[in-house]
């Protein structure tokens, strides 16, 4: 029995095979507790604590079972109550990133030479207005026969970033912060670089159709980041850092996850459309189509697996808590997230 | 405290332990692991190349990229969470990723410590990864920390072949039973490891020291319990330790336990 539970992730058992496996457990146990109280052979004591050992998780998990997984319920459910959820750890990496903005923006509009030092990429260095009158006048296709390569590029490579953005909350969210500043600083100095030369049209064809997925992206993985930096600080908390941050677990895989399948839609959009401009396609149209792109995912998190009938706004991070004297375990359930998502030991 | 052991008290109030893996013996599985990904990447990239022959250039190096990010990053979650918290190397060296309370083992956990590899591999090697584990009392990189996960050390368990060294031997300290239960209660299970080791790597001794060490080894057992004179006299030092061994390791006379 365990070994087809082993070799199988999404196994159930029946009733039946509940009660005999319980059963085998509690004797197995009984048998280990006999044998320790005296000395007797190593190799049985071993054997049966490797039972024991292998056996326990699967009767005393408190945790929600794993169930198939179901990609439509994940995408309009599961993810935009999960960000919902922790909507805070997002304003806080807005904020972080905003300050970035003004930062970079800051001192690209009092000191420009400072420009090199602030985005020290060579496709930004360049004059604006040379590189509009570049691209608009150019007669052949830059990426042709390389769209697809660029589009992967992009994707491997801001998924990447997002990873690290997340990762880097370990170091009790300095690193975070780093990275969603500095994205800001960037994001900052370009915009204020353009807005500055006067093609702030350009400016906005060129990154709305794009940065209206890949910039909400980042700052969602910089969420993500940030929930595992407070779970480490765990400030106002009486939960141990160890069942703080397992309480996070579940919902910090479902942002990245959710974020890697924005960076692949921004990919496409960065490299089919994003880098051709007027007068191939006329910018209001690029503008147009990253507006309709930012409505539609600010409605989709915002409104997306809302719960209407409880009476409950969907996304108040209430809780409601059900504790179990015997197992002193306590199921810590939100209104309106997935049931039973934090089950953490007092 | 720094520990080499994983130690759970169920609610039965059974406690097992699990050996944690050390950094030097994770590192060597992770280095298989490793090697397996580059194969893995080198057949990948040869069959895209072919393709690309065929006249799908583009889209052959677009797939090249995604497929080593994805095989990059996507092996150890695949792995660990078919396999149960094993990866090949991870098999090799009979380690097991588990979770630190002895729970089943998440998908969302094993995805949490495989994404943290890029901030534990920083700057090179799993440098991060290595002081976190060698300053973590359970021995846990960062993204085990953050995952509540372990990795632990599973050793083939052998059992010993009695029969070829206690079969058809009377047991004269058998005739009396309420000493053999004080000699099993007075002895610890390292002493009775230590006495089975010594009679079943008897041969590989040198004469001189095997009459020593048994001569020790019965003196050691023999003031554990005094037998009557009737049950002792006459029974050399070996045997004496192959009947000790017979009470501590076999409940009755016939049968192991």
């Amino acid at each position: 029995m365990l070994n087809h539970l082993e070799t199988e992730p999404n196994a159930q058992m029946t009733l039946q095979q509940l009660q005999l496996f319980h059963q085998l457990y509690e004797r197995t146990a009984a048998g280990l507790a006999k044998i320790t109280t005296f000395s007797s052979e190593p190799e049985t004591r071993r054997y049966l604590e490797n039972l024991i050992s292998r056996a326990y998780g699967e009767i005393h998990e408190t945790r929600d079972r794993q169930t198939k997984f179901h990609p439509i319920e994940w995408v309009f459910q599961t993810l935009p109550r999960t960000f919902r959820r922790h909507i805070g750890a997002f304003y806080l990496s807005v904020a972080i990133t905003i300050a970035g903005c003004l930062f970079g923006g800051g001192a690209i509009a009092l000191d420009p030479d400072s420009k090199p030092v602030l985005m020290p990429f060579p496709n930004l260095l360049e004059d604006p207005q040379k590189r509009v009158e570049e691209e608009e006048h150019s007669s052949t296709d830059q990426l042709q026969g390389m769209k697809s390569t660029f589009a992967a590029d992009l994707m491997t490579h801001n998924i990447k970033v997002s990873i690290f953005t997340l990762a880097l909350g370990m170091s009790w969210g300095f690193g975070t912060i780093i990275m969603l500043f500095y994205n800001g600083v960037i994001l900052g100095a370009v915009a204020v670089d353009y807005i500055r030369a006067g093609e702030t049209k350009f400016l906005l064809g060129w990154l709305m159709p794009h940065g209206v997925i890949e910039i909400p992206s980042i700052l969602i993985a910089g969420q993500a980041g940030l929930m595992l930096a407070m779970a480490m600080i765990g400030r106002g908390s009486r939960l141990s850092m160890r069942a703080r941050l397992r309480a996070i677990s579940p919902d910090v895989t479902t942002l990245i996850f959710g974020v890697a399948m924005f960076l692949v839609w921004a990919g496409f959009i960065e490299s089919f459309l994003s880098q051709y401009h007027e007068p191939v396609i006329p910018y209001e149209v690029k503008i147009a189509f990253g507006s309709v792109e930012l409505i539609l995912l600010t409605a989709f998190l915002s409104m997306s697996g809302r719960e209407k009938s409880k009476g409950v706004r969907a996304g108040d991070n209430q809780t409601v808590r059900v504790e179990n004297p015997q197992s002193k375990v306590a199921a810590v359930q939100t209104t309106d997230g997935t049931p039973g998502a934090h089950s953490t030991e007092l | 405290m720094k520990t080499s052991t994983l130690v759970i008290r169920t609610p039965e109030g059974i406690v097992f332990s699990q050996i944690l893996a050390g950094p030097v013996v994770r590192f060597l599985a992770w280095f298989i692991d490793h090697l397996f990904i580059v194969v893995l990447l080198m057949v990948f990239g040869a069959v895209m190349a072919l393709l690309g022959i065929f006249g799908a250039g583009g889209f052959a190096v677009a797939f090249a990229i995604i497929g080593w990010f994805v095989v990059g990053v996507g092996y150890g979650i695949f792995f660990e969470w078919h396999w149960r918290g094993q990866t090949i190397g991870k098999k090799l060296f009979r380690l097991r990723v588990v979770d630190v309370e002895g729970m089943r083992l998440q998908f969302n956990q094993i995805v949490v410590r495989n994404l943290l590899r890029f901030v534990d591999e920083l700057p090179l090697f799993y440098f991060v990864g290595g002081v976190a584990c060698w300053l973590s009392p359970k021995c846990q990189r960062l993204g085990d920390l953050a995952a509540n996960t372990v990795v632990v050390r599973n050793p083939q368990v052998l059992e010993p072949d009695l029969d070829q060294i206690l079969a058809g031997k009377f047991n004269s300290l058998r005739q009396f039973p309420h000493l053999v239960a004080r000699l099993r209660q007075n002895s610890s299970p390292a002493e009775a490891g230590i006495a089975l080791q010594t009679l079943l790597r008897r041969d590989e001794f040198d004469p001189v020291a095997r009459v020593e060490l048994f001569g020790d080894l019965a003196t050691h057992f023999r003031a554990k319990v005094e037998f009557p004179p009737e049950a002792t006299d006459g029974v050399a030092d070996e045997q004496y330790l192959r009947n000790v061994v017979d009470i501590l390791y076999r409940t009755n006379g016939t049968e192991r336990p």
